[in-house]
């Protein structure tokens, strides 16, 4: 069983990558689950085909307590047997939605959510790493691989980096590696370029570089899944690659942060900087 | 420099000789030789900074500043630990703040009250079940004046907003929901709680009381927590001398009482540590002047009485005079009666608030001496006022680790050590004559004439207990 967790700025596209390339692993025969650790619970809308009613921790909330709370209540199963849960959590301003990771991971995890033929086990994690709880999937015993989705532009290579400095602690108390950087393109200039050097420099790999194509907009906006939505389209292959690429993967590394301004060099080597002042 | 200070400074070197090199360091400039002059430089000790990791510091929390010594003894008010069951629960009713009135009725003292945070709290917020407690605490506690939120550690962590709670909820039931961010990791002591459940009494009660009449003598008790009674034994002496106490803070007092301290002519404060933020500003704010009084031990009570009267007119003056003429020949009886069996015994003390300094007096008008003093929390204004009440080469001792407690023992040999519960046992199985300070060891009241005797015959019993030998001669 590999536990593999998705990180990557907010809004950059983890969600929808993680399903894709979930849907993929399914279509060829994988036994798959996602585990949603974000409040908003939309990391398995489009396995599901509707956004997920019951989260861990709104039923628990409801109960009482998660020992009130009964694992096929919240454990769902959509596209080609995957399996689905939310962890769930506050709306945004209050409470911690931190905590409430880290009470549905050992919840699912006490209560066997992982079944025993299950290959492969994602967690689709908010934002950067905020707090402790969004870093629990990564502890001990949990994840051991880690994908960082990004692309060309600079604040989405900034939380790359600083994800990597996520990493990078708990490589050294832990056994978690990161897998690779997984571009999902902007389509800004020279992006393929930037992302594999800016892999090189973290010490990993840019495992896929996924092109922007309307048609996953379009997938989604019927909550679907390109490889469920339009399994001959182009894009539908290109998550199909990237899902080989993760299963074949053997370049598990312990990342090698850069500095904020070696970032800033790199942009500019690139010719990104420049172009930008001279505008 | 003295060979007293020079002997001591010796020993103290001596005993940090088992520290690490850094912690060595640290450790040093938090203990000295006392010098009475307060000229020597090196006799000045660090105080109020963090505690060293691994010294197995006694201190409390912000939490413990807040709640159990400042806001906790208000009586009509219903004090709420908002957060997780323990910290309401391991505070509860520990330092025995006494108080009249009908538990459950009208005071709450006793009782403890908390949210009990549960994991749904953490993660979707305890604004919304601190209002349905504030609800169900109105419905059962109709007679309640107030209610105070204190805030434990993890209500600061999710960022709760229990001020929007507040401020709405005051509004409907039309009386003061005070809010207080007392989380315990605020802060290295118990101190800081201190300031911030004064700062919460300045923004939410302070002036917002009624007092239909006022009288040239009307002055506030503050810094007395009436553990064991001690606040009523002060209010008794005062009233005695013809002064008014409009207010007491916060032993045996009512919310009325806290929001009309300014209109006191005269704040006497008592635990300097933990009040001195409200005296000042009441001074600043509203022109009372402040000062500070020592009612332990006869010696000290004349001098405060008078130094009190003398803030009065002549009337005041001579009730003083009386009131000390009335008590002294029963405060002499107590002094011949236990003098002869503490005479020469030596005292060495590490506690809190005011009474490293206070008590010294008292322990004096026995023929004690003590030997060594020492502040969990205090701050530098504390430590000056402590040297001029020491003897030269006196032990000054701050956030004292248990080693070097037991190391001082072992070195000074006092015949009685008066420091907190956490000391108690140790100093038990030490076979040394030991009485918990903190709130008199079940005892009391010990402050005023009611106090005196209590005290001393609490300290006869403590040293000359014959259980002490017995103890010593098992371990041989």
């Amino acid at each position: 069983m590999r536990q593999i967790a998705i990180y990557g700025k907010g809004g950059i596209g983890k969600s929808t990558t993680t399903q894709n390339l979930v849907a993929a692993l399914a279509e060829a025969g994988r036994k798959c689950m996602i585990i949603g650790c974000d409040p908003k619970a939309d990391s398995t809308r489009l396995i599901l085909n509707r956004k997920m009613q019951n989260t861990v921790m709104d039923m628990a909330r409801e109960k009482g307590t998660v020992e009130d709370l009964d694992l096929d209540e919240v454990l769902l199963t959509g596209f080609k047997g995957i399996r689905c849960a939310e962890s769930g959590g506050p709306e945004p301003g209050v409470g911690c939605a931190g905590r409430g990771v880290i009470t549905a991971i050992n919840f699912l995890e006490e209560n066997g959510a992982y079944g025993d033929d299950t290959e492969f086990i994602f967690y689709d994690v908010l934002g950067d790493v905020v707090c402790g709880g969004f870093a629990m999937p990564i502890r001990e015993g949990k994840a051991k691989e880690i994908y960082i989705v990004t692309s060309g532009e600079m604040m989405a290579m900034y939380a790359a980096n600083n994800i990597s400095r996520g990493v990078l602690k708990y490589a050294q108390s832990g056994g978690v590696r990161l897998g690779g950087l997984i571009c999902n393109s902007r389509k800004t200039d020279m992006e393929f370029e930037l992302i594999s050097e800016l892999a090189s420099k973290l010490g990993t790999q840019m495992i896929h570089f996924v092109p922007r194509d309307n048609e996953v907009q379009r997938a989604e906006l019927r909550r679907k899944t390109v490889i469920d939505y339009a399994p001959d389209h182009p894009q539908a292959d290109e998550y199909r690659e990237l899902a080989r690429k993760i299963a074949d993967n053997k370049n598990f590394v312990i990342p090698t942060p850069i500095t904020m301004d070696e970032l800033e060099r790199l942009l500019m080597d690139y010719g990104i900087m420049e172009k930008e002042e001279a505008a | 420099m003295s060979t007293a200070i020079k002997d001591t400074q010796k020993m103290i070197e001596e005993v940090l000789d088992a520290y690490p090199d850094k912690s060595k360091k640290d450790r040093a400039k938090h203990l000295a030789a006392n010098d009475p002059s307060g000229q020597c430089s090196t006799c000045q000790v660090k105080s109020n900074v963090k505690s060293r990791p691994g010294v197995m510091t006694v201190r409390g929390c912000a939490y413990a500043g807040a709640k159990g010594v400042v806001w906790g003894p208000v009586k009509d008010q219903i004090t709420v630990s908002h957060g997780p069951i323990g910290c309401g629960q391991y505070s509860w009713w520990s330092r025995r703040n006494y108080y009249n009135g009908q538990t459950g009725i009208d005071t709450f003292g006793t009782m403890h009250i908390t949210t009990d945070f549960q994991e749904k709290n953490i993660v979707y917020g305890g604004d919304k079940g601190l209002d349905a407690a504030l609800h169900e605490l109105k419905e059962l506690f109709p007679l309640a004046k107030g209610i105070g939120i204190l805030s434990e550690c993890p209500v600061g962590l999710i960022g709760d907003d229990i001020e929007a709670v507040s401020k709405r909820v005051a509004k409907e039931f039309k009386y003061p929901i005070v809010p207080v961010r007392c989380e315990g990791f605020r802060g290295v002591s118990q101190s800081l709680g201190h300031h911030i459940a004064n700062d919460t009494i300045k923004d939410y009660v302070l002036g917002k009381g009624q007092l239909d009449t006022s009288t040239p003598y009307d002055v506030a008790l503050i810094g007395d927590y009436n553990i064991g009674g001690d606040a009523w034994a002060s209010r008794k002496i005062l009233e005695e001398m013809g002064l008014r106490v409009i207010s007491q803070y916060t032993g045996d007092a009512t919310l009325n009482e806290i929001a009309i301290a300014t209109k006191a002519k005269l704040n006497l404060i008592h635990c300097y540590r933990s009040m001195n933020y409200i005296c000042r500003h009441m001074e600043e704010e509203y022109g009372i002047p402040w000062m500070e009084f020592n009612f332990f031990g006869p010696t000290k009570t004349y001098d405060s009485i008078r130094k009190i009267a003398a803030k009065f007119d002549e009337k005041i003056q001579k009730n003083a005079e009386d009131v000390i003429a009335k008590y002294k020949p029963m405060m002499d009886a107590v002094v011949e009666q236990y003098r002869s069996k503490l005479e020469g015994k030596k005292v060495m003390l590490y506690v809190g608030g005011l009474r490293p300094r206070h008590t010294i007096g008292a322990y004096e008008d026995l023929g004690m001496e003590v030997v060594a003093s020492g502040y969990e929390f205090g701050h530098n204004d504390d430590y000056k006022r402590t040297y001029p009440e020491l003897k030269e080469g006196a032990v000054i001792m701050d956030d004292a680790t248990l080693y070097e407690l037991e190391e001082f023992t072992r070195r000074l040999k006092p015949d009685m050590v008066g420091s907190g519960i956490k000391e108690k046992y140790s100093y038990h199985k030490l076979g040394v004559p030991f009485r918990q300070m903190h709130s008199w060891d079940y005892s009391g009241p010990y402050h005023g004439f009611d106090g005196f005797p209590v005290f001393a015959r609490d300290m006869d019993m403590t040293v000359n207990s014959p259980t002490w030998d017995l103890i010593r001669r098992k371990k041989a």
